[in-house]
Formats: structure tokens, C-alpha cells, sequence
């Protein structure tokens, strides 16, 4: 236990996204602006996207918390960037799962994010993480909803 | 005070977590509970639990006078006039929800002032935002100096002859600031207004004396006090009670009921709708008489003696800021702090790693987050079981925190 245990929660890939974030800023010609925060301990986040045709064509995030929340809103925003609705939607349930403990799919790699996965064991930590993820389905699933 | 002796009576204290002995530093979120507090919940469950005030049997008498008893242990503790002035309820919340529901929308109109403070949970914030919206009424603010206090010359400004309420904490659970609250009471009434008292952090740690305050209103939690959950106490004036309609009916608080009215029971029970927390307030009772043998006078002494130990040992520490104010005679049992560059959450996380557990985040006040620039902070809040050693702990961690998270970065 102990401190050893801090460096499988705080990963120097994780320290890296927090101190150098990708994609952090506000997207100017944005076709969603998603704004989250978290009531229990004041962490924030807006994420602006511009989905064209299905497509997250960008994505930019700007916020204020934790190095976990933000560390993870910069890897989610490097992930999704690019994808189509759908495998962003898949990705965020893949997230999920997996930063909850629970078995997922591997099928797609992840890449840097698989290094939040010491964070199930962190259980406090989990709204953390899930923070700028919860908000990319919450504007995806509205963008989703509307079209059917 | 023997703090040995005191910690023996908290078994809860007696643990390791993640490898280390538990360092306790959260009560100002709840504080832990007695072997005295826990032993009497458990003999009413398993010898008298009854309902109370309605059973002739033997049970049923045991249980109220169980309850009541309690009631009177309230009012002896915080010195009320009469009984009938202590109402037991779920909480401060509750408490405080109540004076707003009930004295504050029967009693402010358009033109009329609410004055608070930027340093108000929002317990003692939200309910009055809410009367302030429905009746018009104008919501103030006491301005709040630099130190985290406020002026007696800033609160004779912001009281008028058209403010109706002041609603003011006792003691503030972020900066620990004690507020001068028998002079502020004095300048409400010289301008007609009442003052409502948020006693959550003021109860537990100083002695309260609410006829020599005079206020109106005092709210307070059983469980930052050594009690058990879900039980608090209103204390009211009886006069202004009296006045007051219920927020709550149904059973327990009615005299007649007929088809299409019906009549209240006398005070405290007008307000104490349903069956209450009988064990709670049973518990709370053993709460005070616990607290009562050690004295809050002295309480409040050894609680001084770590605050000023804690500011001297944290303020040592490079990078490290302290809300609120720096001397510990203004101050109750409450160091909140942020490290340069490290969020409170990734401190938090750090400290629990070595067993120590503190908050982190706007503590249910975020107006006061935004006037102190910051959106979160971490606290550390002292009680009666806490030590020396628990504060070198804290200050190790902290130093410890610091150096992982500059490495990592």
C-alpha cells in the first residue's frame, strides 16, 4: 500500500495529458457545446464539437479539476477526434466498464487510455475519470436521439 | 483532558487504513461516535424500542421518555429557556428549512432584506434564496474581509429597517471564522430583524448559550456532535414559534382533526410531524452527556491548541496557501488549505494513502469558492480525539503529497 500505490493511480502518461492537455480550448465552429460538472466536488468541463455527417469531425475541451478529470478529457478528446458517432458512443461504454473494474472489450486499443485503469481501485476517483466522458454521450446521444 | 482516554471511547478511531493508523481529520463532515452514543442506540433497539407518545404500555412510556428526555438534554446543553423551544428534526437542513418555509415566507414582502454572508453553507444559503424569490424579498451579503472575517461596522451597514432576517452560521466550515454572533444579534434587533443561527460547526466545538446570545433561531446536527445521523435540533423563541405555521402535517402533531381542519398540538410537537428518530435522538442525548463530562470549555481548548499548532506546522510547508483566518483564537476547529499546482482531490487521494482522511472539495459553499478564487480546497477539521501527532501526520503527508506529485510532473 501506501505511496507505492499512488503511482498506479497517477501514471506518468496521465501526468503527462494533465500538465500538456490535448485539444484543450474552445472550438469556435462548433455544432455542440456540452457543458458537465460534477456538484460533489466542483470539477467542470465544456466540451465544443463539430460533428458533420456523423462524424466527430473535432473536439476541444475546457474545464477546471482534478489531474484525473482532466488528464482523462484530454485522452478522450485524442481518441474520439476523427471517429464516427457510433465508435465513440462504443468507446465511451468501453470506458465505462473498464474504469469500473469490470471485464470490457479489447478489441479496440485504447491506447493512453488504458493507463486510467488503475483508477477502479480508486473508487472515490471513478466520477473523476468519467467526468468528459459522461459529457461526450450526453451531446453524441442528444445528436443521436434527435436524428431517429 | 486525557486524549488517550477520550480516544479509547472511539473504537472506530482504533484502525489501519490502506496500511497506516487511521488519521481522522473530517468531522467537521461527521465527527465519530462514542462507545456511550453507539451502546444507547443499541439498547433501544434491543430493550425499549416503542413509538412514542401514544402507547400506554410500558414500552411505549420507556421509549418517551427516552426521547423526551433527550429534549431536555438539548435544552439544558444549548441553555433554552423552556422545552417547548427545542424541536427535534432531521437536521440543521431541516432546521434551517423550516425557519425559511415557515417565519421567512410569512414574514418578508417585496422591498423587505434577507442578509447573509459569503460564508454560508449552502444550507443556510439556498432556502433563503428561495424565500427571497417567492415573496420578493432582497437577498444581501456582509462584505468579507481579506482574512476570511467579517466586520461588525460592515454588518451595522448591511442591516436596514427593511431587513426581516439575518441568517448567519455560527461557525464557518471552510474558514473556521467564529462570527461575533450575540453583537450581530444585537444590531437584527435594533433594526426589527431576527436572527437565524447556523449552529452545525458552532455546536459541537464552542459553548452555546442561546438566551445569553439572544438569538431567535439556532439550528444544529446531532451528528457532527458526537450523535448519530438523521437527528438536529430548531431552537426557537417560544413567541416567535408560536406565531409560526407547521411545514409538516400528518400524525404526532395534531390536537383535533375533524373533516375540513384541523387544530395543532402545542409546541415543540406542532412541528414534529410522523414519528421522529427516536434512537437518534436517544443517541443524542448520550452525545451531550458525553460531551458535558469532558466540558465544552475544554473542548474548545484543546481544539484551539491544535489549530494553532496546525497553522504553524502547515504554514512551514513551501507552496502551501491557508483560507481563512491565521489566528487560531478566531477560529474553530477548521484548517482549509490548497497546494500550489496540486488539486485538492490528487492531496486528498495522496493523504488517504497514508491513512489520513480530510475533504477536498467546495464544501457546500461555492459562493464562498468564488471569492476565494478557488474551485475546490482541501480541509482539515480537528475534534476532541484529535492529536498533535495527528497534525505531524497530516504535515508529513502533505509533504510527501508535494514531493510525488512535483516528481511526476
Amino acid at each position: 500500500m501506501s505511496f507505492n500505490q499512488l503511482d498506479s493511480l497517477y501514471r506518468q502518461v496521465i501526468m503527462d495529458h494533465y500538465k500538456r492537455p490535448r485539444n484543450k480550448g474552445v472550438l469556435e465552429d462548433s455544432s455542440l457545446i456540452i457543458d458537465m460538472n460534477n456538484p460533489t466536488c466542483g470539477d467542470r468541463i465544456r466540451l465544443t464539437m463539430k460533428e458533420e455527417d456523423g462524424v466527430i469531425k473535432d473536439v476541444m475541451f475546457e474545464g477546471e479539476g482534478c489531474s484525473i478529470s482532466m488528464s482523462s478529457a484530454s485522452m478522450m478528446t485524442s481518441i474520439v477526434k476523427g471517429k464516427d458517432v457510433e465508435t465513440a458512443l462504443k468507446l465511451a461504454h468501453i470506458f465505462s466498464e473498464m474504469i469500473q473494474g469490470r471485464e470490457y472489450d479489447d478489441s479496440i486499443d485504447l491506447g493512453d487510455i488504458e493507463a486510467l485503469q488503475g483508477v477502479s481501485k480508486f473508487p472515490a476517483r471513478i466520477k473523476c475519470a468519467t467526468l468528459a466522458w459522461k459529457a461526450l454521450e450526453k451531446g453524441l446521444q442528444h445528436e443521436h436521439d434527435e436524428k431517429k | 483532558m486525557d486524549i488517550k482516554a477520550i480516544r479509547s471511547q472511539f473504537p472506530i478511531l482504533d484502525q489501519e487504513v490502506n496500511g497506516k493508523p487511521l488519521v481522522y481529520l473530517d468531522s467537521a463532515a461527521t465527527s465519530q461516535k462514542p462507545l456511550s452514543v453507539i451502546e444507547s442506540i443499541e439498547k433501544y433497539y434491543r430493550e425499549y424500542n416503542s413509538n412514542v407518545h401514544r402507547g400506554v404500555h410500558t414500552l411505549g412510556t420507556k421509549a418517551t421518555d427516552g426521547f423526551e428526555g433527550a429534549r431536555d438534554k438539548v435544552r439544558k446543553f444549548i441553555n433554552a429557556a423552556s422545552r417547548e423551544e427545542v424541536i427535534f428534526t432531521r437536521g440543521t437542513t431541516t432546521s434551517l428549512n423550516i425557519v425559511a418555509s415557515s417565519y421567512g415566507r410569512a414574514n418578508c414582502k417585496e422591498g423587505d432584506e434577507i442578509v447573509v454572508t459569503y460564508m454560508e453553507h449552502h444550507s443556510n444559503l439556498i432556502p433563503w434564496q428561495q424565500v427571497a424569490k417567492a415573496t420578493g424579498a432582497t437577498l444581501k451579503y456582509i462584505p468579507l474581509q481579506e482574512d476570511g472575517t467579517i466586520t461588525l461596522e460592515d454588518v451595522e451597514n448591511t442591516i436596514t429597517e427593511r431587513t426581516k432576517i439575518v441568517a448567519i452560521t455560527h461557525v464557518s466550515n471552510v474558514l473556521g471564522t467564529i462570527n461575533p454572533i450575540k453583537e450581530i444579534a444585537k444590531i437584527a434587533h435594533a433594526n426589527g430583524a431576527v436572527i437565524v443561527v447556523d449552529g452545525a460547526q458552532g455546536a459541537p466545538h464552542v459553548k452555546v448559550d442561546v438566551q445569553d446570545l439572544d438569538v431567535d433561531f439556532y439550528a444544529l446536527s446531532g451528528h457532527k456532535m458526537c450523535g448519530p445521523t438523521g437527528i438536529g435540533v430548531l431552537y426557537g423563541k417560544k413567541e416567535l414559534l408560536e406565531k409560526m405555521e407547521p411545514v409538516e402535517f400528518g400524525g404526532e402533531m395534531i390536537d383535533f382533526v375533524n373533516l375540513y381542519d384541523s387544530t395543532w398540538k402545542e409546541l415543540p410537537w406542532k412541528f414534529e410531524a410522523g414519528t421522529p428518530s427516536i434512537a437518534q435522538a436517544i443517541g443524542l442525548g448520550a452525545a451531550i452527556d458525553f460531551l458535558e463530562e469532558i466540558g465544552m470549555e475544554n473542548i474548545h481548548q484543546h481544539e484551539y491548541n491544535l489549530v494553532e499548532y496546525a497553522l504553524k506546522k502547515l504554514s512551514e510547508i513551501e507552496g502551501i496557501t491557508i483560507f481563512g483566518p491565521l489566528d487560531a483564537a478566531k477560529k474553530g476547529g477548521v484548517v482549509t488549505f490548497n497546494i500550489d499546482g496540486v488539486h485538492p482531490h490528487d492531496v486528498s487521494t495522496a493523504l488517504d494513502m497514508e491513512g489520513i482522511a480530510i475533504r477536498a472539495g467546495h464544501h457546500c459553499a461555492q459562493p464562498l469558492m468564488k471569492v476565494l478564487n478557488q474551485t475546490a480546497t482541501a480541509r482539515a477539521s480537528f475534534y476532541l480525539y484529535n492529536t498533535k501527532e495527528d497534525i505531524d501526520a497530516l504535515a508529513a503527508g502533505l509533504v510527501k503529497a508535494k514531493e510525488f506529485f512535483s516528481n511526476v510532473f
